[in-house]
């Protein structure tokens, strides 16, 4: 309510705090700070640099070579030769449709069925941490013992879902693998997601909806026009997260079809070629692609949606 | 526009609790009236109820002759203000104020036309297209205000609405919300826990205490003519003076002296299961400096002499703070208006007493200073029930009365 978060609202953006801050000569008290600052960063920044960026500047350095283990031989610098190789392939294009299209049914489907499932958690006044801890269960189980679970569950003649819906063999058709494997992804994160958005629910102030009920909003009025609307922030974070890991998918694919009938997604495509096929130049520029396309999604989700940062105060709060 | 009816309105939660108990109120068509009391004392709970937010447990609410009992919020036709304010931070001042009217599905040159007319009165046209974030407490509020009047509703319902100003602005506040709701006529249900917001709004005062009602009257009577303890206590800034009593031989043995006592009074205490202690309650500008006292008004009171503690002059009067010995006056009532007031843990020693003499006193801290008090002025309560026994069919009439 103070005047800074008006301030805040506003310019959101972060520069022309630093750029007001820059002006002014620095005094000693405000030195020292910054030095202790940067003092306090850097054990984690020289960690984040040891796991995290030698890794990727290796990977992609391997990515412009052509570099097959089962020919070592002929390891030499290509430049972007294994890119043009990679996207003009028809697998490539395949897997990333694939992917895609996991990404989307499931992060849509979590979204609704989340936010359902966060309105019962956000409600529930009796057994509150009952209902809570049984939602959140499915998240709670390895995602590989998950899959197998779902495997066997569709495996014809033993599994109890195959002998319930269908007559053949549903995980070696490609439609319905791949409607199993969005179906294991869905009930394993529908609850990360409901977890996300109960945050964001708690945003949503009582008295806004008090106020949009004697306003005369039903309580369909109240949840499209009051609580998404201020809920707005918590909702981007939770599809950015999703849309991220989703993006991922690996272990319920790798267990569910290992690939099979057209259903790799990139990452499967990916260790395939760097893990199997030990061609460590296509394999890594499969990945650096991965992790491009994943920078994309994040990059949009950010600019484009104002997404803010987890953690960062948001003034739409109020 | 309308009237409230609640009829032995109550409220209990499951576990329990009884937060508000057997209320009885009519509220006329265009009446300003004020519900107030300490925290807790179930003033927004009533709101709450006549809002449709909470549900009534037992008893009748009425709006405008129909039982709204079962009623949602949304078709009780009322408007609401919070203390939050509670806008839609989605939404331009302008979308805040149409809100309710698009949901009324009104065609979009009256929405406008209605919110136009409403921000002219509230001077928010030129912030209709801002977000509430970048408005200020007071702007917010009369945004929140303006999203109530444009509807026309039946009644207003207004849930501390200036609590969240600072002092200067809540006083202008107040005079645009009284202002605006003698322009529009509409009947209204204001809670706060503010006095001096109660005295100066309203029509009529509720008091209330634990979820019932002490009192309920214009302000001057609730100040005049209190029935109880507690109302003599909560209402008045400074507060009533309240002085220990014991009833000795047809008097009243008091830190001021020994207070005689008029036939009625004495009848009231000659009862077998009379008090034979009493609380005595007089405000501070019943006091006055002896030496400015004309004989005339010398014979209806009496005088006693104490040691000046604190001299705070106003200018136009001064406060003036006496040290005077005896036994503390001690009630439930009083130790509830204390905690009410953050002043639970701390009393000071002896009975300190509040006075407001005129500008023309001489008085200085340090001097014993003789003062006068008017008999006529007070009140006597009996420390058990609270109750006002000077009292008389609704009058108070100081402790001479025959």
């Amino acid at each position: 309510m103070s005047a800074d978060t008006v301030e805040k609202s506003t310019t959101p953006t972060v520069p022309t705090q630093r750029g007001g801050r820059r002006k002014p000569p620095l005094s000693e008290n405000k030195k020292a700070e910054r030095k202790l600052g940067l003092l306090l960063c850097a054990p984690a920044a020289l960690v984040m640099i040891l796991v995290t960026a030698y890794p990727i500047i290796y990977s992609v350095w391997l990515s412009l070579q052509r570099f097959d283990l089962r020919f070592p031989d002929q390891r030499e610098f290509i430049g972007l030769d294994n890119y043009v190789t990679v996207l003009t392939n028809e697998f490539w294009w395949t897997a990333f449709g694939v992917t895609m299209l996991i990404t989307v049914v499931t992060v849509a489907v979590e979204l609704v069925l989340g936010m359902g499932l966060a309105i019962i958690m956000h409600r529930t006044l009796v057994g509150r941490g009952l209902v809570r801890t049984s939602a959140l269960i499915p998240y709670g189980i390895v995602t590989v013992v998950a899959a197998f679970s779902w495997r066997y569950a569709w495996t014809p003649g033993t599994g109890y879902l195959a002998n319930l819906f269908s007559d053949g063999a549903p995980l070696t058709e490609r439609a319905s693998s791949l409607a199993i494997i969005m179906l294991a992804e869905i009930w394993k994160t529908t609850p990360f997601m409901a977890l996300l958005l109960m945050a964001g629910l708690a945003l949503v102030p009582e008295d806004l909806l008090k106020a949009a009920s004697t306003d005369g909003a039903t309580a369909w009025q109240k949840f499209t026009k009051v609580m998404l609307p201020v809920m707005k922030p918590a909702i981007l974070v939770a599809l950015l997260f999703r849309t991220l890991d989703a993006f991922r998918v690996f272990d319920n694919i790798f267990v569910l079809t290992a690939g099979g009938n057209e259903t790799s997604s990139v990452s499967m495509l990916a260790y395939n070629n760097l893990i199997r096929g030990l061609n460590l130049g296509i394999g890594s520029t499969m990945s650096v692609l991965i992790f491009i396309t994943v920078a994309i999604i994040a990059f949009i989700f950010v600019k484009l949606f104002g997404t803010a940062a987890p953690g960062s105060d948001d003034s739409e709060r109020r | 526009m309308a009237d409230i009816v609640l009829d032995k309105v109550s409220k209990s939660f499951p576990d329990g609790t009884v937060a508000v108990q057997d209320v009885d109120l009519e509220i006329a068509d265009g009446e300003f009236v004020i519900l107030v009391g300490p925290s807790g004392c179930g003033k927004s709970t009533t709101l709450n109820m006549i809002a449709g937010l909470e549900d009534i447990s037992s008893g009748e609410l009425r709006i405008a002759g129909q039982r709204v009992n079962d009623k949602a919020p949304r078709d009780r036709d009322i408007a609401m203000v919070f203390q939050s304010y509670a806008l839609y931070p989605n939404m331009t001042v302008r979308e805040n104020m149409a809100f309710p009217l698009r949901l009324a599905k009104l065609d979009k040159e009256t929405i406008n036309r209605k919110v136009d007319e409403a921000a002219k009165v509230l001077e928010l046209t030129s912030l209709l297209d801002r977000k509430p974030a970048n408005l200020s407490g007071g702007q917010r509020q009369r945004v929140a205000m303006g999203r109530a009047i444009v509807r026309q509703p039946k009644a207003f319902l207004m849930d501390e609405p200036l609590s969240n100003l600072d002092a200067k602005l809540r006083v202008q506040m107040r005079t645009v919300v009284s202002r605006l709701q003698k322009q529009l006529g509409t009947t209204t249900v204001y809670v706060t826990h503010d006095q001096t917001e109660a005295m100066t709004l309203g029509d009529r005062v509720v008091i209330m205490r634990g979820g019932a009602v002490q009192q309920v009257g214009p302000p001057q009577e609730l100040y005049d003519h209190p029935r109880n303890l507690f109302v003599a206590g909560f209402i008045g800034s400074p507060s009533m003076n309240f002085l220990h009593a014991a009833v000795q031989d047809g008097g009243l043995h008091t830190a001021l002296g020994e207070v005689p006592l008029g036939d009625r009074v004495r009848r009231e205490l000659e009862s077998a299961d009379a008090p034979r202690e009493l609380i005595l309650g007089i405000r501070p500008e019943h006091f006055e400096d002896a030496e400015l006292v004309d004989d005339d008004t010398r014979r209806r009171g009496m005088e006693f002499e104490a040691p000046v503690d604190i001299v705070e002059s106003m200018g136009s009067d001064k406060y003036v703070y006496f040290t005077v010995e005896g036994e503390k006056a001690s009630a439930a009532e009083l130790e509830e208006l204390a905690a009410d007031a953050g002043a639970a843990d701390f009393a000071g020693a002896g009975g300190n007493l509040v006075t407001r003499l005129s500008a023309e006193s001489t008085v200085a801290e340090g001097q014993t200073r003789r003062v006068w008090f008017n008999l006529e002025k007070i009140h006597l309560f009996d420390p058990g029930t609270g109750r006002n026994l000077t009292l008389h069919e609704g009058r108070a009439a100081g402790a001479l009365a025959d």
